[in-house]
């Protein structure tokens, strides 16, 4: 009962519930964005949605906390 | 910032609410259902997905957790009679000329609505007080709190070679909780107590059981329990690949280290309350044992700015059941507020005085020591190096911090203007306890003119994060 979003055009599988930041984690893809002084990767930090690490572009909206948005089937997801 | 609030909707068509809770977790649900029985017209507002706040977690299946099934009941009552905004991030309360309260939130589909009510009960919990260490922002390194969400809300093990360090109880089940879901936890490691799991204060205040019981699990799954223990350092190209483990003196200053191999840390040093709402309405702060700003409120739970009432961590860390406690206690101070507006606050604490109110201070007493027992030492910031980000959001290393003092920024609000820890997305919650121990001085309120920024794509039009130019 899984279903799939993309990342970059790779599949990524979603069990219902689950946020954007846990499915990509949950697949090995642990940073998805760069600093924008250092270029550091950056991924899940607080997995709460204070720290803002984790931003990320869904379905071509502006940066949302990818700890907090649920993944939806079929969502695009863009990574940096 | 009335430009923002120009074309927001109005939750609940009109209505006035008798008491608007922000805050989903059990004292904020505790809280509303205890209103809502009692016939008063209440909305709560979450930014969640689903109602529990940090501790009831949980997925589509929930697993077990004490008082889970309890809590899902409340929820499923609570539903029934009152507004639930769910996915409603608030990030400001103004006062309306009539005395009413506007809670302004964003709503899932992006815009903004403002929920009117009488009263306000804060009940907006806490997170991870992290510490800055070298390499603490690669990733696969996790806050414990962080590491135990994914876990409990999304049924994903942070990974497979996970090493738990920080201070405080949390720890415990944070190792037991990964190991039980298949990882393989090479170490918890306490930066205080010296003592020992058999000699953990939980023993000394009367929770053998939960003590023995973490006890059994750490040990069925070979988890070394190691005190005066602290990662260090994390080590990782692109993500981290092994950690420095230190054994640690008195003030947590480094005696020794070794070398990890391990792709994930989880790293909590005990919680900061979250309190925004509140020091934006106005209301006093005080500092709790642990130095950590929380808001004042009296035997009814009322904060010190009428029609403003506080429960749960924003009071002070104790845990959900005091949470909980703390909800009810709340709830039965607002309907005795309905009831007699102008009585006071003898009435609101006669009204709770008795069993709830002695439950309350017995869970307090047990929260108070629990921080008095794992204080954070300032060795710590010896373990820094130059270039060791302090604030993750402005990438402010350790080096312009002590610049910022040199030239003569003596606090935190000066080191802030001058090199920008703080200044970023997370407006200085993962870095502002650390930037205030660098500065020499206690833990001030936040100020912050907003709880949430307001709509991210607002901020990115001149901020975008995947500008990565430079
Ligand atoms: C990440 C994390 C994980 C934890 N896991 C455990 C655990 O496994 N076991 C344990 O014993 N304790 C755990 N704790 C401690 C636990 O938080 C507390 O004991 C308990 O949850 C306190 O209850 P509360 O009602 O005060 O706050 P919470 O349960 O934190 O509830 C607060 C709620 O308010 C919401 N909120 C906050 N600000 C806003 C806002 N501006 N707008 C809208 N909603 C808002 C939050 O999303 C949350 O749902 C954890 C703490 C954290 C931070
Ligand atoms: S991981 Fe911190 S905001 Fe998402």
């Amino acid at each position: 009962m899984t279903f799939a979003i993309t990342v970059d055009g790779r599949s990524v599988p979603v069990v219902p519930g689950q946020t954007i930041g846990a499915a990509l984690h949950a697949a090995g893809i642990r940073s998805w964005r760069a600093t924008r002084f250092g270029a550091r990767p950056r991924g899940l930090f607080c997995g709460i949605g204070v720290c803002f690490d984790c931003l990320i572009s869904v379905n071509g909206r502006a940066p949302e906390r990818a700890c907090l948005v649920e993944a939806a089937p079929g969502d695009e997801v863009t990574t940096s | 910032m009335t430009d923002v609030v120009t074309d927001e909707a109005r939750a609940g068509e009109g209505v006035t609410y008798d008491l608007v809770v922000v805050g989903g977790g059990p004292a904020g649900v505790a809280g509303a259902l205890t209103a809502a029985l009692a016939g008063l017209r209440v909305a709560l507002v979450d930014s969640s997905a689903r109602l529990g706040g940090q501790y009831f977690r949980h997925t589509a299946v929930p697993a077990r957790a004490p008082g889970l099934d309890r809590f899902l009941r409340q929820a499923r009552a609570l539903s029934d009679r009152a507004e639930v905004l769910s996915r409603h991030q608030v990030w400001s309360v103004t006062r309306e000329p009539d005395g009413d309260l506007l809670v302004h939130a964003n709503s899932p589909e992006g815009g903004a609505v403002a929920v009117r009510g009488r009263r306000l009960l804060i009940a907006t919990g806490a997170y991870d007080r992290p510490l800055p260490f070298p390499g603490w922002d690669l990733p696969g390194v996790l806050t414990a709190g962080g590491a135990q969400a994914l876990l409990k809300g999304n049924g994903v093990v942070a990974g497979r070679r996970v090493v738990v360090s920080g201070t405080g109880p949390f720890l415990l089940p944070v190792a037991t909780g990964l190991a039980a879901a298949g990882a393989k936890v090479l170490g918890v490691y306490e930066a205080g107590g010296g003592l020992g799991l058999a000699r953990h204060p939980l023993l000394a205040l009367g929770k053998a059981g939960e003590a023995a019981g973490y006890a059994v699990s750490l040990a069925r799954h070979r988890v070394p329990y190691l005190t005066r223990h602290a990662v260090v350092e994390a080590h990782g190209e692109r993500e981290v690949e092994a950690v420095t483990v230190a054994r640690l003196g008195r003030r947590w200053n480094v005696l020794a280290t070794r070398i990890v191999e391990c792709d994930t840390v989880a790293v909590g040093y005990g919680f900061v309350p979250q309190i925004d709402l509140g020091v934006q309405l106005g209301c006093a702060t005080r500092h709790d044992v642990d130095g950590s700003p929380i808001l004042e409120t009296d035997a009814a739970q009322r904060t010190t700015v009428p029609m403003v009432w506080a429960a749960g961590e924003p009071t002070g860390v104790g845990g959900w059941r005091l949470a909980e406690i703390e909800g009810r206690i709340a709830g039965r101070s607002i309907i005795a507020h309905r009831r007699a507006p102008g009585a006071g606050v003898e009435v609101a604490a006669g009204e709770v005085a008795g069993v709830l109110a002695r439950r309350r201070d017995r869970w307090r007493a047990f929260g108070a020591a629990l921080q008095q027992a794992y204080p954070v030492e300032p060795g710590w910031q010896g373990w820094l190096r130059d270039d060791t980000l302090v604030c993750r959001c402005e990438e402010v290393p350790l080096a312009r911090i002590r610049e910022a003092q040199e030239l003569g920024a003596t606090d935190a609000r000066s080191i802030k203007l001058l090199a920008r820890p703080g200044m970023g997305w997370c407006q200085g919650r993962i870095c502002g306890y650390a930037v205030a121990c660098l500065a020499g001085e206690p833990q001030q309120p936040p100020r912050r003119p907003i709880a949430q920024p307001v709509t991210l794509g607002a901020l990115s039009d001149t901020d975008t994060p995947h500008d990565s130019a430079h």
